[in-house]
């Protein structure tokens, strides 16, 4: 104990000697460590960023969506997913805990003098659960109003406040088309999905009006016929999205595949795609996976060049105090002394830094907020044109990258001090007494 | 009593090669003598003629080429590497010609140094290394480092360092060979009085007036004993 501590009194006071050459060494493996527990934060926080948003999907979905096939391949017949593929799904797949149809349309809504345009969505009363839309006030749509195919609606928040302003929308009508829609319930404002691959595109929510799925059917019909300037163009669709949820993560996969197959022989067009969230969150932790062994390998690299900085050090010092050495050595300084003294040494730079390092590593997110907030006010322009991963990224801090960094510069310390010691070990006592 | 036991050292046709640039140089070439306790030994010699290769070898710096070295019973010849240091730090006390302290240590953690690798430091060692400041009249500089100090200064740090750990026998390699005559009197006086408590002392030197203060000179040539003369007795 006492000796140890005797060892690294004398290494703190040789390295204290050179303080510079002592301090640029220690940065060496500063920059290593920090950027060991850097990159391994930024990493996951992107990491779980992404793997929120496709989690936002629901694990346990799978969504089938319509997709318009190209236009020579549309007959008259119309495209897309069918009411026949609902009930076919629900009644032949077993593994499917719900399943909800979902038709969605452009409207226009009024009240009174005010109008908006937004999606209208004829749905059944699981699509707030399954989509994970919760109401605010009122209810969302019953079995009972599908049955009775009532005009009956649900407001998205901003479509309430923009049509209802000053008055509680609640049993107010709106105008859809030529009907009135009683509003019975208004959500919970609800941040917009951004596109994640598949089929699915990005989805803004903020417009919704919902309405029951055979109310719809019953008072628009399956066609919408667009009219613009010098355009006229008639869709025919019966569903816009199947959204089926299981019960369990483990019946996600196979469930997909046999809604694929069932799909797939009806469908002889290519005019719907199967989005999985499962597997895109699998993709994504594989893509983080990656990311991270890159970042890793990066770090792993700097701190190899901050090891190499240490050794390049000590065999400076080794032979800078080759006389210390041999006068060491002739009042009887073992070699495991010599060794143990310069590998003391080395190993309180590296640990040094490595300390050193990881209070780095803990400051990473305060101040990349600090460095984001900065780059904002001083270049706004070129922030904007980032991608919004990398504008919002919140770096998570990894809690094993801590040890894992202080292990590391603990074992470079040791490895690149080795053959420095060694070496000032292994001098001619005679020798190194005559050294200059 | 037997007169082994009253022997400190005793070499018996030591021998030393070195290679050099392909040549064998024989630096020694069959050197005997007995060291009797509380010898005080000067060697002398032209240079080449072998006396720091034998100081090197009494001083378990190195090991001969050939013959046996038999410090206090124990022949070192057959020692490794290890047991060579620790007779190094536990039984010989070392003086060198150019003082050989470390520059970044006062005088007193100069003096101290050799305790780190005889295990003998403790709680009174600073104490004892004050002491030993004090007796070779230092008492007044315990936190002067080297550099702030005169050639004789620092040669008596050296010389309080060789004692730290009580050694029984001192060997010194031209002790006063970087002094002036006032200085090399002061650290002959000291030496002659640590001869005087019982301390066995072999050194190395150049200059008949240094020699003409031990008891007895051993004359080196060309790696043999050219003459051994005993002026007192031990």
């Amino acid at each position: 104990m006492t000796r140890w501590w005797r060892t690294l009194k004398l290494s703190v006071k040789s390295l204290l000697l050179h303080p510079l050459r002592s301090a640029l060494t220690v940065l060496g493996i500063f920059i290593g460590v920090a950027g060991v527990i850097w990159l391994l934060s930024i990493g996951e926080g992107i990491g779980r960023a992404a793997e929120q948003q496709i989690a936002s999907l629901g694990a346990t979905n799978i969504i089938v969506r319509t997709i318009k096939p190209t236009a020579d391949e549309v007959q008259d017949g119309g495209y897309g997913l069918t009411r026949d593929d609902y009930v076919r799904l629900l009644a032949t797949v077993p593994t499917i805990d719900k399943a909800i149809p979902i038709r969605e349309v452009t409207r226009e809504f009024r009240f009174a003098t005010r109008k908006l345009e937004g999606r209208c969505v004829g749905c059944t009363p699981d699509y707030a659960e399954v989509t994970r839309l919760t109401v605010d006030r009122g209810r969302f749509i019953s079995d009972a109003d599908l049955i009775n195919d009532r005009n009956y609606c649900v407001l998205a928040a901003e479509v309430a406040d923009r049509l209802f302003p000053y008055e509680d929308p609640l049993g107010k009508d709106i105008l859809v088309d030529e009907y009135f829609f009683t509003v019975v319930g208004v959500c919970k404002p609800r941040a917009p999905t951004s596109g994640v691959g598949g089929s699915l595109a990005a989805e803004d929510f903020s417009h919704d009006v919902y309405i029951p799925i055979t109310t719809m059917e019953r008072r628009m019909g399956d066609m919408e016929v667009v009219t613009k300037p010098g355009q006229f163009q008639r869709d025919l669709k019966e569903l816009s999205q199947i959204t089926a949820q299981v019960s369990n993560r483990e019946l996600v996969m196979p469930t997909a595949e046999v809604i694929r197959d069932t799909i797939a022989r009806y469908h002889t067009m290519a005019d719907y795609g199967i989005t999985v969230p499962m597997e895109l969150l699998q993709q994504a932790q594989t893509t983080r996976l990656m990311f991270m062994l890159f970042l890793g390998l990066i770090a792993a690299v700097s701190l190899v060049v901050g090891g190499i900085g240490i050794m390049n050090i000590m065999l400076a010092t080794v032979t800078e105090r080759t006389r210390e050495i041999g006068i060491r050595r002739a009042l009887g300084a073992k070699r495991r002394d010599i060794t143990q003294q310069f590998l003391a040494e080395s190993v309180v730079l590296s640990v040094v830094g490595g300390v050193l390092g990881i209070v780095g590593g803990l400051l990473c997110r305060p101040l990349s907020v600090l460095a984001r907030s900065l780059l904002e006010k001083w270049f706004p322009e070129q922030m904007a044109v980032l991608p919004q991963l990398v504008r919002e990224v919140e770096p998570m801090l990894v809690s094993w990258s801590i040890p894992l960094a202080f292990a590391i510069s603990v074992i470079v310390g040791v490895a690149f001090g080795v053959y420095p010691a060694v070496r000032a070990a292994r001098l001619d006592p005679i020798e190194a007494l005559r050294h200059e | 009593m037997s007169a082994v036991a009253t022997l400190a050292a005793s070499i018996r046709d030591l021998r030393k090669d070195y290679v050099l640039s392909g040549e064998t140089v024989h630096a020694l070439r069959g050197v005997s003598f007995d060291v009797p306790e509380g010898d005080y030994i000067s060697i002398m010699g032209p240079s080449g003629s072998g006396k720091s290769t034998l100081l090197n070898l009494l001083g378990c710096l190195d090991r001969p080429t050939a013959g046996s070295y038999f410090l206090g019973g124990e022949d070192v010849a057959r020692m490794n590497d290890d047991q060579l240091s620790e007779t190094r730090a536990t039984r010989i006390g070392f003086v060198f010609q150019s003082f050989n302290l470390l520059p970044a240590l006062t005088v007193v953690e100069n003096i101290e140094m050799p305790l780190y690798y005889s295990g003998g430091i403790s709680a009174s060692a600073r104490e004892r290394c004050i002491e030993l400041a004090r007796l070779v009249g230092l008492g007044q500089r315990l936190d002067h480092r080297p550099a702030q100090l005169s050639g004789g200064q620092q040669q008596r740090v050296a010389i309080a360092r060789s004692l730290v750990n009580n050694p029984r026998f001192m060997l010194a390699d031209e002790p006063t060979g970087n002094l002036d005559s006032a200085t090399t009197e002061e650290i002959l006086d000291l030496l002659g009085r640590l001869n005087g408590e019982g301390r066995t002392i072999i050194l190395v030197t150049h200059e008949t007036e240094v020699a003409a203060r031990t008891a007895r000179t051993i004359m080196l040539r060309d790696g043999i004993v050219q003459f051994d003369e005993r002026r007192t007795a031990p």
